[in-house]
């Protein structure tokens, strides 16, 4: 069996960079459509997808996830749900999937369980929004042991010789908070994000992704520029599905036209709704 | 982190890696400037000449004859401001002050950590926004009102429960964004590593003062001291300077509609998770998403709970029970009708506890009620209650 960790250098090795890591919360709106959101992000080129366990509390998150999290959990998503929708999606594609959740619900399953039967569904990496380095010793040897990356953040904040710590026990890859602040969609690129990104690539062989505010395909070319080995996209993703809330075929459809603009750099198909999903309309 | 970040098991830093840098920088204040002789003389200062210490311990001879034993309160309600909240305010303001922070951001529920932060925001001239859930906005709109008269905003947090948990989750989402400039005045003894040691430090001289006040009156040392915990900083504040002594410490929570309703023990009733950037007992479902609290009082309407009291419950040092809202309303018209003092919903918590308490203690033994806070701000709940016309 591949390892996520293999599994997550595979793609970065395979893929043309940047790579697109698309990030949609596992339940929102409901489990159906969000195996069928998985399966069109797959065809519409994305390279990671990045699944979200929706917490109560998401402090690291602006309002436009916080909302998603709300509907994903109004609707019952829970952690035995999120496994089972992975087990599902992983029997018939190999994209590498990577969650990211807060350290609570981990905690309340039990660390060393949880990354278990992570790795048994085929999650391939974890990054935990509140746990910085200082807490991350009992996650980390979790992940190894059961053979996920446990991905590690960088932020505008951190300082130089903390970037090194950080990134020495980082696994998969590098994320790279590229704004001050929460999740949302930001224009333009920070400057500051860009040089983070340098210093970051020099301490580390590892990719770097940056992620917080990536959007447009003028972002991803200026990260891919700067020479980011992959763009993080969440909050642009989820506004789509929140507009298109109540339209499930409209819903995914959107999420492929974002993924497929922010991959071929073309601006101009973003959200025009002119382009179709690649492989018909998904099966639920 | 150069000090410890635990208690026991409790506490740490869990919070996104952006405030990482921060609290390092809040962790150095603390330890340099914090006990540094000239901060230590201005807060004072402040603390007596303009929050009005020390607070009275006062013996209430009408309850005493009534419970049985001899009853002091600490009269944290006679402090400016009308709370506690007040001594962590000022230390904090002023930290923010010599740390050359620009702006002071808190949340509040039952309003009072958001009026104590706006005066101390107006009285060391730094600009204050307080989050504050929309529920408890209508709930306590009194303090609304002074907190905008001290020149403060008041910002909504329409988010999740619409109550102090949201406040501080909208409050550190603020300080994430605007972490260079702004200090994040938290309101308890909770968040990460290291808020539960500064705040237990800027609330010790409850404790302090009691201790003195206590020994030039009876001779001695109290026999037990009740305080209401909804975060715990005017629990942790009274008893830390206890915990060596041979005095019964204990903390009242928000029991909420009682056995198997809606609550807000936390000790009592949860387990341990993490919550605001520490690993604490807390309200929560089996999957850890965090469960929604409830109390008539606003100030003890939280899911989590400060790490120390954590550690004290599970060494049993401090025995952590809870009273409901009907018997904290009944011991606020209790205190007030007997006494002619009108306590904060929250400190009446630990009134009510302390009504109960009083049977087991003899005619001579001696018990301090933490009165941490004065009730006018909840007038309206009581009379409602009482059901007294206006
Ligand atoms: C008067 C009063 N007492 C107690 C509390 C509860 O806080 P803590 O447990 O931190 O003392 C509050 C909070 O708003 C309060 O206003």
């Amino acid at each position: 069996m591949t390892s996520g960790e293999e599994r997550i250098a595979c793609a970065f090795g395979a893929g043309k960079k940047p790579l697109v890591i698309a990030f949609t919360v596992a339940g929102d709106p409901d489990v159906p459509t969000s195996l069928a959101i998985m399966r069109e992000m797959t065809a519409a080129g994305a390279d990671i997808i990045e699944l979200g366990l929706p917490w109560s509390d998401p402090v690291a998150d602006g309002p436009v996830i916080q909302r998603a999290d709300l509907r994903a959990l109004s609707g019952g998503m829970n952690t035995d749900r999120l496994f089972d929708l992975v087990r599902r999606f992983r029997s018939e594609q190999e994209i590498p999937v990577i969650l990211l959740t807060y350290a609570n619900p981990v905690l309340r399953r039990g660390v060393d369980r949880f990354y278990l039967e992570a790795a048994d569904a085929g999650i391939d990496g974890v990054v935990i929004a509140d746990v910085p380095f200082e807490e991350t010793a009992p996650f980390s040897a979790a992940a190894r042991s059961s053979g996920i990356a446990q991905i590690a953040m960088v932020s505008p904040m951190t300082p130089p010789e903390r970037i090194s710590r950080i990134v020495s026990a980082g696994r998969g890859f590098i994320y790279l908070v590229a704004a001050l602040g929460v999740t949302g969609v930001r224009q333009g690129t920070d400057p500051a994000a860009i040089d983070l990104l340098a210093a970051v690539k020099a301490r580390t062989t590892l990719p770097v992704a940056p992620g917080f505010g990536i959007s447009s395909p003028e972002q991803v070319r200026e990260w891919e520029a700067a020479g980011a080995d992959a763009v993080i996209v969440g909050s642009a993703i989820v506004q789509v599905i929140e507009t298109r809330h109540g339209d499930p075929e409209g819903v995914v459809c959107g999420v492929g036209e974002l993924i497929r603009a922010l991959k071929h750099g073309c601006p101009d198909n973003a959200g025009t709704g002119l382009q179709g999903p690649s492989h018909g309309t998904p099966a639920w | 982190m150069i000090l410890g970040t635990r208690f026991g098991e409790y506490g740490g830093c869990f919070v996104p890696e952006t405030l990482i840098p921060a609290l390092e920088e809040l962790e150095e204040a603390y330890r340099t400037i914090v006990p540094d002789p000239s901060f230590q003389k201005e807060l004072s200062g402040y603390l007596t000449e303009f929050a009005g210490r020390e607070t009275p311990l006062t013996l209430c001879r009408n309850i005493s004859q009534d419970l049985g034993c001899r009853v002091y309160l600490k009269r944290e309600d006679l402090l400016h401001s009308g709370a506690h909240k007040l001594n962590n305010a000022l230390g904090q303001a002023l930290l923010a002050k010599y740390m050359g922070k620009k702006r002071l951001i808190a949340e509040t529920g039952a309003g009072q950590h958001g009026v104590a932060t706006a005066i101390a925001g107006a009285v060391t001239g730094l600009p204050v926004d307080v989050y504050m859930g929309d529920v408890d906005i209508e709930r306590q709109a009194p303090n609304v009102a002074r907190m905008k008269l001290f020149g403060a905003r008041v910002i909504p947090a329409s988010s999740g429960t619409r109550t102090l948990k949201d406040a501080v989750n909208e409050a550190l989402r603020d300080w994430t964004g605007n972490v260079r400039d702004t200090h994040y005045l938290i309101g308890s003894v909770v968040g990460p590593h290291p808020f539960p040691s500064l705040v237990r430090d800027f609330q010790r001289v409850i404790g302090t003062e009691t201790r003195v006040q206590v020994l030039e009156r009876e001779g001695r040392l109290p026999d037990a001291i009740v305080a209401c915990v909804g975060g715990g900083s005017n629990a942790i504040g009274m008893f830390h300077p206890f915990l060596d002594d041979d005095v019964a410490l204990y903390g009242v929570e928000a029991g909420g509609e009682g056995e198997g309703g809606r609550t807000g023990a936390t000790l009592c009733k949860g387990s341990p998770g993490t919550l605001h950037g520490a690993y604490s007992y807390l309200l929560q479902d089996n999957y850890g998403q965090v469960a929604e609290s409830h109390s008539v009082s606003a100030g003890l309407d939280y899911p989590g709970v400060g790490p120390e009291h954590s550690m004290l419950r599970d060494s049993s040092r401090v025995t952590y029970s809870s009273v409901t809202d009907r018997e904290a309303l009944d011991a606020c018209l209790y205190l007030s009708r007997r006494e002619g003092i009108l306590p904060a919903l929250e400190s009446s918590h630990a009134v009510a506890y302390a009504r109960n308490l009083a049977m087991s203690l003899d005619r001579d033994q001696v018990m301090v009620i933490s009165l941490s806070g004065r009730g006018d701000k909840d007038l309206a709940t009581v009379m409602e209650y009482a059901g007294v016309q206006v």
